[in-house]
């Protein structure tokens, strides 16, 4: 019965990669096409080896400057043997001043407009049940000053969980866990089926519904492949321990931590006993947002007065 | 025996080495807490320019001078006033409590006599804000960077604007944003 049919309808996969294969050898060489090719059949970041990488990167700071304008570096920095960061946030301190939130888009690239932030900071009303109850506070309290008599404040962005449900969720292995436990995302892996933020406990992800607005004015050019390089439209972001700064060695302090004007924010090295975080758990009360979901975030909260 | 003594004499050497070192510590703190040079008011330092012509007078009193301090002075007011961290008699200096006297860029050190807790705090870096290397080289900064040591609680500061609501986010490139706006509005810059 196949053959009353035309023989052009059906295309056998075997003669689709044949006309696949000549079709890109038609295309010349060097031109945008043949990189939208390359781009299209790579392989995923972590099988690259260094040529492909440094292929890929070229394509990309192409792609930025003639699209977008954009005159960046992209990097791809390894994580530091011995490292496992950790990050500690006072809360006895946090007043609510949402510096972290603009530190932060300015140096992780976010979109303006759309605006998209990967800091949340939570208002609370002191003596209520708060701490597995994130649905019951404000993020878009406006006051004049603050902090504001009766109130308390929790920023929450990705916990970098050891355990984290967003990488379980994930169909195409686009985000994962390093070995330095910053929980990554390439972007040009990522399909935007948004399963990650679905499963995220912490309401951490973020997703570009529409083409991202970054004015080249106001693009950070110190940028890292999985971090803060300008994202398209159809992906979801979030916070990465700024991971351009903290794998220099030595490295950087993120943003957010620059910036706070209380120091609420901590960072440092879980594996040594000498540095900041671990003197935060060693000696305050800390405790790590919604505990009883063993997802075991590396973002502790802490009391230190 | 032999390995004994040879064992004991550098442990001695090392205890007096160490008992010498424990003298100079305040220059090896000094190292050890790069901080920058305190954030004086214009014009009032050093103190001596005039102070180095008037006579102290130790009783505790309203000044009637340095009105702008007077009026502001808000740090456990009914036990202490100037001359309990101000050396009278060198008034560049600051002086703690068992009488050693201190530049105005050791301040910490007169601050942690009472603020013990977050003096320990502040040295292993987790009081405070920290900038710099996380792991290199850290800048501290000292209590007065942050905390004005005549009125130490912060002034309240207003916050950064609060985050679009998702229904005023506008992800087309163009157009109204996809629903009107609820009935109590949106704060802020719009």
């Amino acid at each position: 019965m196949s053959t009353t049919r035309d023989p052009h309808d059906t295309i056998s996969r075997r003669s689709f990669l044949k006309l696949a294969g000549l079709g890109s050898l038609a295309i010349p060489a060097g031109s945008a096409d043949a990189s939208i090719w390359e781009a299209f059949f790579r392989k995923s970041f972590r099988e690259m080896n260094r040529d492909e990488v440094g292929a890929m990167l070229e394509r990309l700071e192409r792609r930025y400057a003639e699209e977008h304008g954009y005159q960046l570096a992209v990097k791809v920095t390894g994580p530091l043997p011995g490292v496992k960061y950790g990050y500690g946030l006072d809360l006895s301190r946090c007043v609510g001043c949402r510096r972290c939130v603009y530190g932060c888009v300015q140096e992780n690239n976010q979109s303006r407009d759309p605006q998209l932030h990967w800091i949340t900071v939570l208002r609370f009303a002191k003596g209520e049940k708060w701490v597995n109850d994130l649905e019951r506070a404000d993020a878009y309290y406006h006051a004049e000053a603050v902090p504001e008599d009766g109130y308390f404040y929790m920023p929450v962005q990705c916990q970098h969980c050891e355990d984290s449900p967003c990488e379980k969720a994930c169909p195409t292995k686009a985000t994962w866990r390093e070995p330095d436990g910053i929980v990554v995302i390439d972007y040009d892996w990522c399909i935007g089926c948004r399963f990650c933020m679905a499963a995220c406990p912490y309401g951490a992800r973020r997703f570009n519904w529409g083409e991202p607005g970054l004015p080249a004015a106001e693009l950070n050019p110190d940028t890292h492949y999985l971090g803060n390089r300008p994202r398209p439209k159809g992906v979801v972001e979030k916070c990465s321990f700024c991971i351009q700064r903290v794998r220099e060695n030595p490295g950087r302090y993120p943003a957010c931590v620059e910036i706070c004007p209380v120091g609420a924010r901590k960072f440092g090295n879980l594996l040594d006993p000498a540095s900041e975080i671990r003197y935060c758990i060693d000696n305050k009360r800390v405790f790590r947002l919604k505990e009883d979901l063993n997802t075991n975030p590396k973002f502790f909260y802490f009391f230190a007065t | 025996m032999k390995t004994a003594r040879a064992v004991a004499i550098p442990l001695l050497l090392q205890l007096a080495l160490g008992g010498a070192a424990r003298v100079t510590l305040p220059v090896a703190q000094a190292e050890e807490y790069p901080v920058p040079p305190p954030p004086l008011s214009d014009g009032i330092f050093p103190c001596s320019d005039c102070h180095a012509d008037l006579e102290p007078d130790p009783t505790p009193r309203v000044l009637g001078m340095h009105e702008e301090i007077v009026e502001r002075f808000h740090h456990a007011e009914a036990q202490r006033w100037c001359l309990d961290c101000h050396n009278p008699s060198d008034r560049d200096k600051l002086r703690l409590a068992n009488g050693e006297l201190i530049d105005f860029g050791e301040s910490y050190k007169l601050c942690g006599q009472c603020h013990g807790t977050n003096f320990r705090d502040w040295r292993a870096g987790v009081h405070g804000k920290r900038t710099g290397m996380w792991n290199g080289r850290k800048e501290y900064r000292l209590c007065v960077h942050c905390h004005d040591p005549h009125r130490p609680r912060f002034a309240p500061i207003a916050p950064e604007p609060e985050p679009r609501r998702p229904w005023a986010i506008d992800t087309a490139s163009e157009g109204e944003p996809s629903a009107p706006p609820p009935a109590h509005g949106q704060h802020g810059s719009e």
